[in-house]
């Protein structure tokens, strides 16, 4: 592990400034993948600028009538309050799927959204990612890829395609569906950015996760009012039955009325460099009759651009109909239920 | 013939807590880097990247250059070993590299971090050879081993089974596969490691985490040149082992030479998890072809089961995987064989029940598949195979119960009731269904053990007390607590005046924990002890007086098969959706001698089942062929069981008490419980799905359309 | 650059200077001797490191010692009061609910940690109502809740039996 100074500024300015003014600089939230990442010396950072008591840990009503959650609040004390549970179920479930107790003790919310992908690969040091070095080749595109992309992963000019990583949060999930917005202060000012705009698809530039910028600062997000969120669940399927990452995981929320869905919310994790809002099974979903075959018909629709990989250790075709599977037991469900 | 005698039971067959309970529970217990020594220095290894090839560079300078930083061992300077007959053992002797993940250098610190630091910034460049790390049961390469773990014959065949498969009315033939897995025991392997010169040699002082003292002691001083005597080694605490701490690895030798270096100072050296996944050895994966031959009552004609697995070309290890298929069930024409893929690749060795895990997965889901083809329940199908003796050797066993082990799981189970129609019961969206799987596991036994059983006389207002000494280990086992056991009750004495003392050289020699055969061993020396007490001294001992006691040979395995049996019941879960797979019941029943320590025994059995468990729906290390590596090295990504993973388990057992096994009555119980339990969990998904799985582990793969 | 923290580890105040890589797992094992929580991977992935850090259960294999100057810290060895074991880990006894130990202290500290969080309310994955106050600890909740703490030795059916036995809010 590559030596480094730790500072804790007076503010959240202070730490602004300080992670702004030195590229070499990262904050330290709850620390559960940074720790993880200095041990691996897949971050190899000059100093940690730690943000403890800096953000927030209030989760706080706004006028509108949504959530202002701060970027310090931990995973638990999110899943654990009373509104989160009655007005965004499929978080406080997404949140309660992630990780472990302990771990949901220790990460933050901020934390949790700048949460690198758990590629086996991007992990280990000795072999060639292009998210960790940029140019030097991707392991896992011919390599292990249960746990890898099927949606939105960009090719170079050879075909090959440049990072095959998922964004490994359960949280973001349910929250890009929701419309969850990401409020930053920087050293250029504050700005807000949709959730759904925040994770980056890897493009040619795998090695950059979001578009954060270097000294800017995760402060909140921001859940909007959002009544079919109510009615909301998050769905994760994994190897073990619980403490695992995702192989597909959906978070939805519907609305129906008299046998027609009104108004639908999907987003997919386990699947895509960025939690992976479904717009296409939502348009599907909209107006249609809540029956099996509109459910398949929204999951066909979003799967249509899908691009398995077929490898010699273990490809990850398999995840095309776990995920059409898992939508529709979702769906199903959820149009079940009473509201 | 020989019958033992028993001795009579009190305090054996009474449930008893675990003696160091209260210091494992808070945690004050010490583990092998636990032990508080003067200014350790850390040891941080440097591994090598290729699989195979040579080192042509190692630079060292950046290292050495570090504040903190005492030494960098390299291949280039180590010093040369005694003996390196043992390739795994010959660390750093050379350039050559066997496998990716050999040690290649290590850095030796004064803080951890910085010999981690250290070990960042050396740099070592390779030549890098052709090299093959998957198994490939067509290789051109396969070959037969002279023998399988650890001395079997590598083929066995009796009768002509071309002949009775070509003529049987009913056949299975199918291939299974069970994945390479690591024992990963929660506590990784550690040692701490004093050496003090003394004249023309020294001696070594080893904190270990070991499942064998004197394995260690002795493989120690074969390795350097020393008398045994010269070797002390210290465990009286194992967090677990599972086989991956019977056979001393490489990681012991390193500790050792960098102790060396640095003469009076203690070095430690803990693997980090990912160092587990090529240095202390895994299960080798295996292909097993299997085929009955049977009447259309469901009585075997013919049995064959021919495996392929692999070894590592630097050292050969052959797990014995259809020894299973040797004793279980009757069959007049039989065939086993065994073939090895020799590859790049890290040395696989003893993970918990080698051979009969695997071997069992096989043979029990290809019965499995003929009690449907018979149309036969899977239960009555194996009680129609039952033998009257052993099936090879046809020597009668010294206590066999499967059947009743299989009726009385029939019964617990409620096995009466269920439909044998495959997927037909869809319960709020999931497939549900049941399964049964037999168990065995040989009842070992080996010489090599002996004992102290010494005297104290009560002080005053006081009580008299009992030391009992063996170089033993508790891996969790429980051995500490059942030794004494059978110590009081082979002194006639109150179990709770008698103090046992394990896991030290300073104390007599003792077998490694391993094939289940620990309690006969060391328990077999400690009543030999004990009576040598009673026959020197008496009922009336006076303070201090003190016998030695040892391991008996014994010819009972010249006119016996002695076995443990059990029988497996489990109900499984099937998401029609997704394919997830559930195990929400499991039921073991066993056979397995007199039972010492009902709490203990309970909770191995318990745990040989949810490892198997684990092995049915989790456990899978991906060698990547390209280059060599075990990419899923660590607990996030290889899957060992989690809590909510685990259903309701029921165990239990037959009252047996076998007179030649040992003079407790007792069998192992170590390993049965992981025998079968992952072919119940296969043959339980398929009642559930009509999918008939062959391979673990199970996933949501293998149901998904 | 070493810096000087102060912690407060089973009751006791201890001083120490540590170096900004080191974690509050190793500050404790290999600076002050307790060694109590075990390391078991060191990345998050087992919970053997588990002890209660400003009171609530948490992995110290990725805690830095410098970012918890002034933290409290009760190991399993500080749980009980004096000679006497905490209840949750006389359960553990009763049930026989470990093996070779290794884990074990990480599974009690989490399940005293379980124990606080269920009577706060705090659902789990497996909760049937989200929007109940009171949580009902049947085994498959804690099975649940417990399942960030791995045990090789296939415990686990004795720690659910051992944490049902302290009971559902019963310890505090």
């Amino acid at each position: 592990m590559k030596p480094f100074v730790h500072v804790r500024p007076d503010s959240a300015a202070d730490a602004i400034d300080a992670v702004a003014a030195d590229p070499d600089a990262v904050f330290l939230a709850g620390g559960t993948n940074l720790v993880d990442h200095l041990k691996l010396g897949v971050a190899t950072p000059g100093t940690l600028v730690d943000l403890r008591g800096l953000t927030s840990t209030a989760v706080e009503d706004l006028p509108d009538g949504g959530l202002r959650i701060g970027a310090g609040v931990r995973n638990s004390d999110l899943a654990g309050d009373p509104r989160v549970r009655r007005d965004y179920p499929g978080l406080a479930m997404a949140l309660l799927a992630g990780a472990s107790g302990q771990l949901r003790n220790q990460a933050t919310t901020g934390g949790n959204l700048l949460q690198r992908t758990r590629c086996a690969y991007f992990q280990d040091v000795t072999t060639p990612c292009n998210k960790r070095v940029p140019g030097q080749g991707c392991a896992a595109r011919d390599g292990w890829t249960r746990y890898h992309a099927i949606l939105g992963a960009a090719q170079d000019a050879a075909g090959l395609r440049h990072c095959v990583a998922t964004h490994p949060s359960d949280m973001a999930v349910p929250m890009v569906a929701f419309d969850a917005v990401v409020q930053l202060a920087g050293p250029d000012g504050d700005r807000a950015v949709p959730l759904g705009e925040f994770h980056r698809l890897p493009g040619d530039d795998p090695s950059r996760d979001t578009v954060l910028r270097q000294g800017e600062l995760v402060t909140a997000v921001d859940l909007p009012p959002l009544p079919v969120a109510a009615r909301s669940t998050y769905r994760k399927v994994r190897d073990r039955a619980s403490y695992a990452f995702a192989l597909v995981s959906v978070a939805a929320a519907v609305a129906v009325e008299d046998g027609t869905i009104t108004d639908a919310r999907v987003a997919f994790g386990g699947v895509a460099h960025r939690p992976w809002r479904a717009t296409r099974a939502e348009e599907v979903l909209r107006g249609a009759p809540a029956t099996e075959d509109t459910y398949r018909a929204a999951a066909d629709a979003e799967l249509a651009d899908a691009t398995p990989l077929d490898t010699e250790v273990g490809g990850n075709a398999f995840k095309v109909p776990l995920l059409r599977g898992t939508l529709t037991t979702t769906l199903r469900r959820l149009a079940e239920e009473r509201p | 013939m020989t019958t033992t005698d028993l001795v009579p039971a009190r305090a054996m067959g009474t449930p008893r807590r675990r003696t160091e309970g209260p210091a494992k529970v808070t945690g004050t217990a010490r583990y092998a880097a636990e032990y508080a020594v003067a200014r350790p220095l850390h040891l941080h290894p440097i591994l090598a990247t290729v699989p195979r090839g040579r080192v042509t560079a190692i630079h060292t300078t950046a290292a050495e250059a570090l504040d903190g930083v005492v030494a960098v061992l390299t291949t280039r300077d180590a010093e040369a070993l005694a003996d390196t007959a043992d390739r795994e053992f010959a660390v750093l002797q050379d350039d050559e590299i066997g496998f990716r993940g050999q040690y290649v250098a290590a850095v030796l610190a004064d803080t951890s971090e910085t010999a981690r630091h250290g070990a960042d910034l050396v740099r070592v460049t390779y030549d890098e050879d052709p090299f093959r790390a998957r198994l490939d049961p067509d290789s051109g390469e396969l070959y037969a081993p002279d023998s399988v773990n650890p001395a079997f014959a590598t083929d066995s065949v009796i009768g002509d089974v071309s002949s009775a498969l070509r003529d049987a009315p009913v056949t299975v033939d199918a291939t299974y596969r069970t994945a390479m897995t690591h024992n990963n025991p929660m506590e990784p392997h550690a040692s701490i490691v004093v050496w003090e010169p003394a004249g023309t040699g020294g001696r070594f002082t080893i904190f270990d985490s070991t499942q064998g003292v004197s394995a260690t002691r002795r493989n120690v001083a074969t390795v350097f040149g020393l008398d045994p005597g010269d070797v002390d080694v210290i465990s009286p605490h194992v967090g677990g082992g599972f086989g991956s701490k019977g056979n001393m690895h490489a990681n012991v030798v390193l500790a050792c030479l960098a102790a060396r270096r640095v003469p009076g100072r203690p070095v430690t050296y803990a693997l980090t998890r990912q160092q587990m996944f090529s240095l202390v050895g895994y299960r080798t994966p295996t292909v097993q072809h299997v085929r009955l031959g049977a009447s259309p009552d469901g009585r075997l004609t013919g049995l064959v089961h021919d495996v392929v697995e692999q070894t590592s070309r630097i050292k050969e290890f052959a797990e014995q995987t259809a020894t299973y298929s040797r004793s279980v069930y009757a069959a007049p024409h039989r065939r086993t064989t065994h073939r090895l893929d020799p590859l790049d690749v890290p040395v696989p060795s003893w993970m918990r029940a080698p051979g009969e895990c695997p071997g069992s997965f096989a043979a029990e889901v290809a019965m499995d598949e003929l009690a449907t083809a018979c149309g036969l329940d899977p239960v009555e199908l194996r009680i129609r195979n039952e033998p009257d003796a052993d099936p090879e050797s046809g020597k009668p066993f010294s206590s066999r119960h499967l059947v009743e082990c299989l009726r009385r799981g029939v019964e617990r189970f409620g096995w009466s009731r269920r439909d044998p129609t495959p997927r037909a019961r869809l319960v709020d969206g999931w497939w549900t269904g049941t399964g049964v799987a037999a168990a065995a596991y040989p009842a070992n036994r080996a010489p090599g053990s002996g004992a102290t059983v010494r005297f104290h006389a009560p002080a005053a207002g006081g009580e008299e007390h009992w030391d009992v000494e063996i170089a033993a280990a508790d891996i969790g086992t429980g051995a500490r607590t059942v030794l004494g056991q059978i110590a009081a009750d082979a002194l006639d004495v109150d179990v709770d005046t008698v103090e046992v003392t394990v896991g030290d050289t300073a104390v007599p020699a003792a077998t490694v924990a391993g094939g289940s055969s620990g309690t006969t061993n060391w328990g077999t020396a400690v009543v030999d002890a004990a009576q040598r007490f009673r026959e020197k001294f008496g009922a009336d001992p006076s303070d201090g007086d003190e016998a030695d006691g040892t391991t008996p040979e014994t010819d009972a395995a010249e006119h016996y098969a002695m076995s443990a049996f059990g029988a497996h019941f489990v109900e499984v879960a099937v998401h029609a959706d997704t394919g997830e797979i559930r195990v929400p019941r499991m039921l073991g029943v066993f056979a397995a001698g007199r039972i010492l320590n009902p709490t203990t025994a309970r909770s191995q059995l318990l745990g040989g089942m949810t490892m198997g468990l684990s092995m049915a729906l989790h456990e899978d290390s991906v060698m990547d062929p390209r280059s060599g590596h075990v990419v899923n090295h660590d607990l996030a990504n290889y899957h060992i069981a989690s809590c909510a993973d685990v259903g309701e388990i029921d165990v239990e057992w037959i009252d047996e008490v076998d007179p030649h096994v040992n003079p407790m009555g007792s069998k192992g119980i170590g390993e049965i419980g992981i025998v079968g339990a992952a072919a119940a969990v296969a043959n339980a998904a398929h009642h559930a799905t009509g999918v008939r799985v062959r391979s673990v582990p199970i996933t949501v793969d293998a149901f998904l359309g | 650059m070493n810096a000087d923290i102060t912690l407060t580890v089973d009751g006791r105040e201890r001083s120490l200077t540590v170096d900004p890589r080191t974690t509050l797992l190793d500050a404790l094992r290999e600076h002050l001797g307790v060694t109590s929580p075990k390391k078991g991977c060191d990345h998050g992935q087992c919970g053997s490191c588990t002890v209660l850090l400003d009171g609530r259960r948490t992995l110290i294999c990725l805690a830095l010692a410098v970012a918890h100057d002034g933290a409290v810290v009760v190991t399993a060895d500080g749980l009980g009061r004096g000679d006497e074991l905490h209840p949750v880990a006389e359960a553990f006894l009763d049930a026989d609910a470990y093996q070779c130990g290794y884990c074990t202290p990480g599974q009690i500290c989490s399940a005293v940690g379980v124990l606080d969080e269920a009577a706060d309310g705090w659902p789990s994955a497996v909760t049937p109502d989200l929007a109940a106050d009171e949580v009902v600890l049947d085994r498959h909740e804690i099975a649940e809740r417990m399942s960030g703490n791995l045990c090789r030795c296939g415990a686990y059916a004795h720690i659910v039996d051992a944490v049902s036995a302290v009971g559902n809010g019963a310890v505090r």
